[in-house]
């Protein structure tokens, strides 16, 4: 350690324009929600940042009723290329508040600056901008001439990507004709409702757009609503497996973007340097708050020895500590509830016999963090070889042959995304075709682009998000 | 001289190319609609359905990765072989929905003219799904459709065949396994149509079709760990919500279908194509 010194290099906290009271979002006005009022925190600190009132579950009943009367009265009317202009002022809005937005995101999810800056906020705005165009060119997108949009959509999101998932959901729905009510994670949602500020500087009809902050009963409340037509859900396996048996039988289209445990393959003629910051960036990007995570690293065993010396070399000098710091890779953990969660999953990688490397890095005394880790010596049947664990910690296997790595990378019920690190070119499309995933990373990791389908196989969830693809979810075809 | 006494045939399940009884050793007497016996049919278990499930995902490897042209072949060649029986199939279709030749013929006709137009599907799905994806950096992404997996479909109960294969073929032409539980009514067609399958170079295993109950076969396709998508046209509307809340608990793609069976004559389009795939984006950087 210790080869150079930085300085601290703090962003500015007043650029976030902090509030100390946040209020759901309802018919194109903050009102006061009927549920207990909630104090948000910062991860990085433990300090709170604001008070935020929560709706209940008869709020939940307004939100959708204005939804409802926003979409049969003026959204559902409205020509596509009007939608559209709303879709790109929202877009411009997005990116003249940027540095609010990330500053913002960071004191509330514990995220890096540098991601919330250059990754997070920038990504939202595209997704804004490229469902813009889409508004009234929807006859072309393959459905068939003049699709329908479903009505209104009940949407909840998580708390690793806050803005981002946001425009994920309602960029498309509301490009489709769709009016929305949307929960934010319980301890993430503030950027939703500075969101829900910019709705308003948009001038966005009332009621297309409702916020509705509050724990997983009101996403439950929503997402079993009467009137709602459409659920959309990223999150765990385990609450996507509940929203689809809690709406079976109903007409509601459903999607979902759930858990992953993705296997991140190496192969002996792979450019390791590159491939190791591939392997960082796709472990320890967001904390490993990325469901997409290249969370199981298969290395061919050959080379397993001089990977994981470069790895953990690599990892050593990443940066822990301050979200606001320009200097931080390696943020904050979002929640108490999260951090003992990755405790106990790395405690039984310990238990079950796994090889634990941990990085010195200086960590905070406050705040939730935890140190990057690499288990080596990780067997399959390991639970930090099958579980999510949605923390900064990666878990090495190997293999010797290519049939064995898609054998590995295929043993888990999840299928979101994968990565391949080789020099030849037909072994990554071979693999491409061979891994059960729906998005496969070659000689990269963690790219995301609107235009660009995202979504999973299997217990990963159904639906993609982006694209022409990306589409289908919102429309009744 | 008496007439000759006709050689009355056992009906049985397919299951991984090959025509078993029921492992449970069950069969049910099927009618004409008049009530007029014609056979009794293999009554099939929940051990067939995990020996048909078993069948269908080891058969899915070679035939997902079968050419697109290849699976295009073989359901052309479906059709073939089904219209070399038509007479047959007029009779089965005529004798179990009681209706007249005439219309029996125009669903038979129908019902080889669809494997003719997913036969064209197979290669060309890709190009109308996929995409070169113009994403904001120095890479190269596209996405293509993949098949799901292995499929559970619950044939239509009324049409007997044209029904069964409007629910089949697109299930195949993408390159996922079937495992299908005919109409309980009216299932020989159903079994005829896999005496078609098994001499057409349709690899064994990549359709089963199994005659017995939806009500009680249903839930066991449905919970399955091994099945990834679940087609409920063939249940009853009201037993549609349990099926759903027990693929749940796998994640499986079910299908929304209409309460009423749909009319089988009207043509078809990608929609039951496009529900058998995932989109699998992939990304590779550019440079030098």
């Amino acid at each position: 350690m210790g080869i150079f010194e930085y300085a601290p290099a703090p962003e500015s906290r007043d650029l976030a324009n902090l509030k100390p009271h946040y209020r759901p979002f309802v018919n194109g006005e903050f009102v006061d929600g009927s549920g207990e009022p909630l104090k948000t925190i910062n991860p990085a600190t433990e300090e709170v940042l604001a008070e935020v009132g929560t709706a209940s579950v008869s709020d939940v009943d307004t939100a959708v009723k204005a939804a409802r009367k926003a979409y049969n009265n003026v959204w559902s009317k409205m020509p596509g290329s009007e939608r559209a202009k709303y879709l790109f002022r929202i877009a411009r809005l997005i990116q003249e508040r940027s540095r609010e937005l990330a500053v913002l995101e960071s004191l509330d999810n514990g995220k890096p600056i540098k991601e919330s800056r250059d990754s997070d906020v920038p990504t939202a705005a595209a997704h804004f901008f490229y469902h813009a165009g889409w508004a009234d060119k929807l006859d072309y997108a393959g459905y068939g001439p003049n699709p329908k949009p479903l009505g209104v959509a009940g949407q909840v999101i998580p708390w690793n990507f806050p803005l981002l998932m946001l425009a994920w959901k309602i960029a498309p729905a509301l490009a489709t004709g769709n009016t929305v009510v949307l929960k934010p994670a319980e301890t993430t949602p503030l950027t939703a409702l500075v969101f829900a500020e910019i709705c308003q500087q948009a001038e966005l009809p009332p009621g297309v757009v409702n916020i509705l902050p509050g724990a997983g009963d009101i996403g439950a409340a929503l997402v079993g609503h009467g009137d709602v037509n459409k659920v959309a859900f990223t999150g765990s396996t385990e609450v996507g497996k509940a929203i689809q048996r809690q709406i079976a039988g109903t007409s509601k289209k459903l999607t979902l973007e759930l858990g992953g445990k993705a296997a991140n393959v190496v192969f002996d003629d792979a450019p390791l340097d590159q491939a190791v910051e591939g392997i960082v960036n796709g472990i320890f990007f967001n904390q490993g708050h990325v469901c997409c995570a290249g969370s199981r690293l298969l290395v061919q065993e050959s080379i397993a020895e001089e990977l994981l010396e470069k790895l953990r070399y690599r990892v050593s000098t990443l940066r822990l500590g301050d979200p606001l710091d320009k200097n931080t890779d390696v943020g904050a953990i979002n929640s108490a509830e999260q951090l003992a969660k990755i405790k106990g999953l790395v405690e039984s990688g310990d238990a079950e016999g796994a090889q634990r490397w941990t990085s010195p890095c200086p960590v905070p005394e406050r705040g939730f963090f935890f140190a990057p880790t690499v288990f080596s010596d990780v067997q399959q049947s390991m639970r930090i070889a099958r579980e999510e664990i949605f923390g900064p910690v990666l878990s090495v296997l190997t293999f010797r042959t290519p049939d064995e790595a898609v054998t590995k990378a295929n043993n888990t019920p999840y299928g979101l995304s994968a990565g391949i690190w080789t020099e030849k070119g037909s072994r990554i499309l071979w693999m491409a075709n061979q891994l059960r995933a729906g998005v496969v990373w070659a000689n990269t990791f963690n790219r995301f682009d609107p235009a660009a389908p995202f979504g999973g196989y299997q217990e990963s969830g159904f639906g993609r998000e982006g694209g022409r693809t990306g589409l289908e979810a919102y429309l009744d075809v | 001289m008496s007439d000759r006494i006709s050689v009355a045939k056992t009906y049985k399940l397919y299951i991984g190319g090959k025509f078993p009884r029921s492992e449970s050793g069950r069969v049910y007497p099927v009618t004409d609609t008049k009530g007029k016996f014609l056979a009794n049919a293999s009554h099939a278990s929940r051990k067939d359905v995990r020996d048909a499930v078993s069948a269908a995902r080891k058969a899915f490897g070679g035939w997902s990765a079968a050419t697109a042209y290849n699976r295009g072949q073989v359901l052309y060649r479906v059709a073939e072989m089904l219209e070399g029986r038509r007479e047959q199939f007029v009779a089965e279709v005529s004798a179990s929905e009681g209706v007249a030749a005439k219309k029996a013929q125009s669903l038979v006709d129908a019902s080889i003219d669809r494997w003719v137009w997913y036969a064209g599907w197979t290669d060309k799905i890709a190009t109308v799904l996929g995409a070169a994806n113009p994403v904001a950096g120095p890479y190269f992404s596209f996405t293509v459709p993949e098949p799901t997996g292995v499929v559970g479909v619950l044939a239509p109960q009324q049409s007997s065949l044209l029904g069964l294969v409007s629910v089949l073929a697109p299930v195949l032409a993408t390159g996922s396994t079937a495992v299908v539980v005919s109409s309980a009514d009216r299932p020989l067609p159903a079994i005829t149509l896999s005496e078609v399958l098994a001499t057409s170079d349709l690899p064994g295993g990549v359709a089963n079709i199994l005659t017995g109950r939806a009500s009680e076969l249903g839930p066991w396709l449905a919970s399955h760990g091994d099945v990834n998508a679940l087609d409920p046209t063939g249940a009853e509307p009201s037993a549609r919500a349990d099926l759903a809340r027990e693929a749940a608990g796998t994640v499986k793609r079910v299908l929304t279908v209409p309460d009423a069976e749909p009319d089988w004559t009207a043509d078809a389009d990608i929609a039951r194509l496009r529900r058998y795939l995932e989109a699998k984006t992939v990304w590779h950087p550019l440079g030098v």
